[in-house]
């Protein structure tokens, strides 16, 4: 598969970038990894007219943590964040998601930010980063913009992001006490995008109950999504695994799966309350190790 | 169309082509400079019969443009063996017949190259999670492991000399 022609520039730096954004407002697609848009160039489902490839823009590859966020630079490969040791120590919900996104060729070359830009419905970071509570943050040549990441994902391919504007960093609230999270995914076979997949973050109070609670689903309807009727369901609940059946069951509920190779409607249905209760129980487990 | 002249290395050979932006990778190498070893199997970035390493990382090469492998330094099958001495993963795949049709071999010991490069002692499990993004539609999973664990035998034996040592020489 041959994709359709297009030019292709190599900025030295993310002014340089932001500028030919500008001057070819709508016509420039930025290049990060290409795994995720290489393969719709080749079948053509995209055809820009300019290819900004990122590769020489330095320092958008950082993991840090700061007194209030988690930061990782938008170029930060899949790899990269699964091996950090702050992701390793501090996240490793991140570490989860990262170590099982695609196979090893995949998460070498492929980054946090160039898969959500793509924004697959499918896709593992938008589910973490939503149950997160993460913002992404936006570049253009007339300074930044912080988007919520519940408001971040549109639409199946379609994100907030302006064709002028570049994703240059994700954060995430730094980790306090009695926090913890869990992603769990269904595969239908190694490599493959989820079937259905749940990633829930939560805070329990002194008492042990759960203080605040983030539900993020993927796969099972047109964009990743808050189940904020699972969230609902978790805050003020003492952890037990009715309340989580009970989580699962509202997450099922907010789903709108469509039936394709992967299953039909009512199977996904019934991941999604599974994969949400085995996600809680890993977050409601590491919430209480991390005092 | 407009085209782009990109060099880069292959096998420690320095190489260049006035490439269109949008010829791949894969491409460039079989058909631009005739090395027909990597193959492209699905071209849609599944089966890993197209892994070739770009500055010692492997990757999909089905996934990668021409023009983004400018400067770099790239590592085909080709570049294995050692004149007519074949590298121990080479080797073990003979030996341990870890092929059928061989479709899938130059990407499976490219990958099993890498895998090594990162783990010179990998487990079973650490195999198979490390060739997971390469396809063997023989279902030859079970001698491909057996290659990569006598390869790993014999590359530890062999000293400490890294796997990839071309890539990790001119990148």
């Amino acid at each position: 598969m041959i994709p359709a022609p297009f030019d292709y520039v190599r900025p030295a730096d993310l002014d340089g970038a932001l500028k030919i954004l500008s001057e070819r407002e709508g016509e420039a697609k930025l290049l990060s990894g290409g795994y995720s848009l290489l393969p719709l160039l080749k079948l053509r489902l995209a055809q820009p007219g300019l290819l900004v490839d990122l590769r020489d823009v330095a320092g958008l590859d950082g993991i840090i943590e700061t007194d209030d966020d988690l930061r990782i630079g938008a170029r930060a490969t899949h790899r990269q964040i699964h091996e950090n040791e702050i992701i390793r120590n501090r996240y490793p919900t991140f570490a989860d998601a990262a170590g099982g996104i695609g196979d090893p060729q995949v998460r070498n070359w492929g980054t946090i930010g160039g898969s959500c830009a793509h924004a697959d419905p499918a896709s593992d970071w938008p589910a973490v980063l939503i149950a997160s509570r993460a913002r992404i943050v936006c570049r253009s040549s007339a300074g930044d913009r912080v988007i919520p990441s519940r408001k971040f994902f549109l639409d199946t391919f379609t994100t907030a992001i302006a064709p002028t504007e570049a994703l240059i960093e994700i954060q995430i609230p730094r980790r306090g006490r009695w926090t913890g999270g869990g992603y769990t995914k269904l595969e239908r076979r190694a490599g493959d995008f989820a079937t259905a997949g749940v990633c829930t973050v939560v805070v329990l109070d002194e008492s042990g109950r759960i203080a605040r609670a983030g539900v993020g689903v993927t796969g099972v309807a047109e964009t990743p999504f808050a189940a904020t009727d699972a969230e609902a369901a978790l805050v003020g609940a003492t952890p037990s695994d009715e309340t989580f059946r009970a989580a699962g069951a509202a997450a099922a509920a907010q789903s709108r799966p469509a039936a394709d190779i992967r299953g039909p409607v009512d199977y996904k249905r019934a991941m999604v309350a599974e994969l949400t209760a085995r996600s809680l129980r890993t977050a409601v487990g590491r919430a209480k190790a991390w005092s | 169309m407009m085209t782009k002249h990109v060099s880069m290395t292959v096998n420690g050979e320095p190489k260049e082509a006035d490439v269109e932006p949008r010829l791949l990778l894969v491409h460039l190498l079989r058909d631009v400079f005739e090395l027909t070893g990597t193959h492209i199997g699905c071209d849609t970035s599944n089966c890993g019969a197209c892994t070739v390493h770009v500055n010692g990382q492997s990757a999909k090469s089905c996934t990668m443009l021409a023009v983004q492998a400018d400067g770099a330094s790239i590592r085909t099958i080709e570049g294995m063996a050692d004149g007519a001495t074949l590298h121990p993963l080479q080797q073990a795949f003979w030996d341990q017949h870890g092929l059928q049709c061989g479709f899938c071999t130059p990407g499976m010991i490219m990958q099993a190259a890498w895998l090594l490069d990162q783990n010179a002692d990998p487990t079973e499990e650490e195999i198979r999670a490390g060739i997971s993004g390469n396809l063997c539609r023989c279902t030859g999973y079970v001698n491909i492991v057996k290659s990569i664990q006598q390869a790993a035998g014999a590359l530890a034996e062999r000293g400490a000399a890294p796997v990839d040592g071309l890539a990790v020489a001119a990148g």
